[in-house]
């Protein structure tokens, strides 16, 4: 199917991610640090897998959340 | 605890152990030493004011930690990093909870980039219901993990063979269990870990199982290099006075350790001169 003359579709405005193994719709555009603080998340205090590889924390504010993305966001608990 | 003495296992190991001896004054692992030879868990505390005051008490200078997914839909407490500084403690991963070497490593990779250090608690489960370690997981976890630099501590069986193993594969220390984590049934198998201290140059904790003060000090007494627990702190009446005593046991078993106790004897032997007594 070619729309030659129609303007390229603007990019959906929410799209569909796993973050900690659940389904989370998040706006198109949001980057890792974007997505910690709207969970009120502290970056210095997280560390992020994103699709199995680890994010330096110098990439959050850079590194855009794209569909399908899956992301870990764990910190330190209790524990022995 | 009454260590078997006068045996051909004891009599060869006391080089061994005369060895440890000269050890004294710190508990070296990887590129670190520390003052205290008690570590101790963030686990099971009422709250974390208790915990940090234990630590305090315990003046343990390594805290263990887990690492676990944030919950995203949570209003957000204080983080445990709040209440631990890490100029102070050595705040050390650990992988509880996984129960293949695959999983250990991603969150032993996790734990890592935190940023705070290259030491890990290695823990690979094998089973639910005892909570002993899968030796060959661990092996197999605690290989790559020493080769990608980490400082790798693996909790493992009171088996010596796979003691050497795991120094083998690049341990920094071994840490064998006393008995079940949380049980606080004590050291049931002193013999195992007297074989650990003679098959292993590195340093030996013993990890889990320690109930009290008694407990901690006859397992120091074997010349074990140190003691990690939780359970037995944090499920204390009052933790905070139980680290106090956990503080003085560990380091009253590893002096009498270093003192070189007594030989044991059948009968008595008069502490006061059998000449000179009076109307004799």
């Amino acid at each position: 199917m070619t729309r030659s003359s129609s303007p390229a579709a603007p990019p959906p405005t929410t799209f569909e991610i796993v973050a900690n193994g659940h389904a989370r719709r998040v706006a198109g555009g949001t980057t890792v640090a974007g997505f910690l603080a709207a969970h009120e998340l502290d970056p210095d205090l997280v560390v992020v897998e994103r699709n199995g590889e680890i994010l330096r924390r110098a990439a959050f504010d850079a590194v855009h959340v794209e569909p399908g993305d899956e992301l870990e966001i764990v910190h330190f608990v209790g524990g022995g | 605890m009454n260590p078997a003495r006068g045996t051909d296992l004891m009599t060869e190991s006391s080089a061994r152990t005369a060895d440890r001896r000269e050890t004294a004054g710190g508990l070296t692992l990887g590129d670190r030493t520390f003052g205290s030879r008690l570590i101790i868990g963030t686990g099971k505390y009422d709250s974390p004011q208790t915990m940090a005051a234990a630590l305090e008490a315990s003046g343990a200078e390594i805290i263990t930690v887990a690492v676990r997914r944030v919950d995203l839909d949570a209003s957000k407490e204080e983080s445990l990093l709040h209440w631990l500084d890490p100029e102070r403690v050595l705040i050390l991963p650990n992988t509880a909870g996984c129960y293949t070497a695959d999983e250990a490593i991603r969150v032993a990779r996790l734990g890592r980039a935190a940023g705070l250090s290259d030491f890990v608690k290695l823990e690979v489960i094998g089973d639910e219901k005892t909570l002993y370690p899968d030796v060959l997981e661990l092996l197999k976890a605690t290989e790559i993990l020493a080769a990608e630099g980490f400082t790798v501590l693996p909790y493992t069986s009171d088996d010596p063979v796979v003691a050497r193993r795991l120094q083998e594969a690049g341990a920094a220390a071994v840490m064998p269990l006393a008995s079940p984590i949380g049980s606080g049934l004590g050291l049931v198998d002193p013999l195992g870990i007297r074989f650990i201290l003679e098959a292993v140059s590195v340093p030996v904790i013993v990890d889990a199982g320690v109930g009290t003060a008694s407990d901690a000090a006859a397992t120091m007494e074997l010349g074990v290099d140190g003691i990690l627990m939780n359970t037995a702190i944090a499920e204390a009446r009052d933790p905070v006075r139980m680290a106090a005593a956990m503080r003085l046991a560990v380091a009253a078993g590893r002096i009498a350790f270093e003192a070189g106790p007594m030989e044991r004897r059948t009968y008595a032997s008069p502490s006061s001169p059998p000449a000179g007594r009076v109307g004799g």
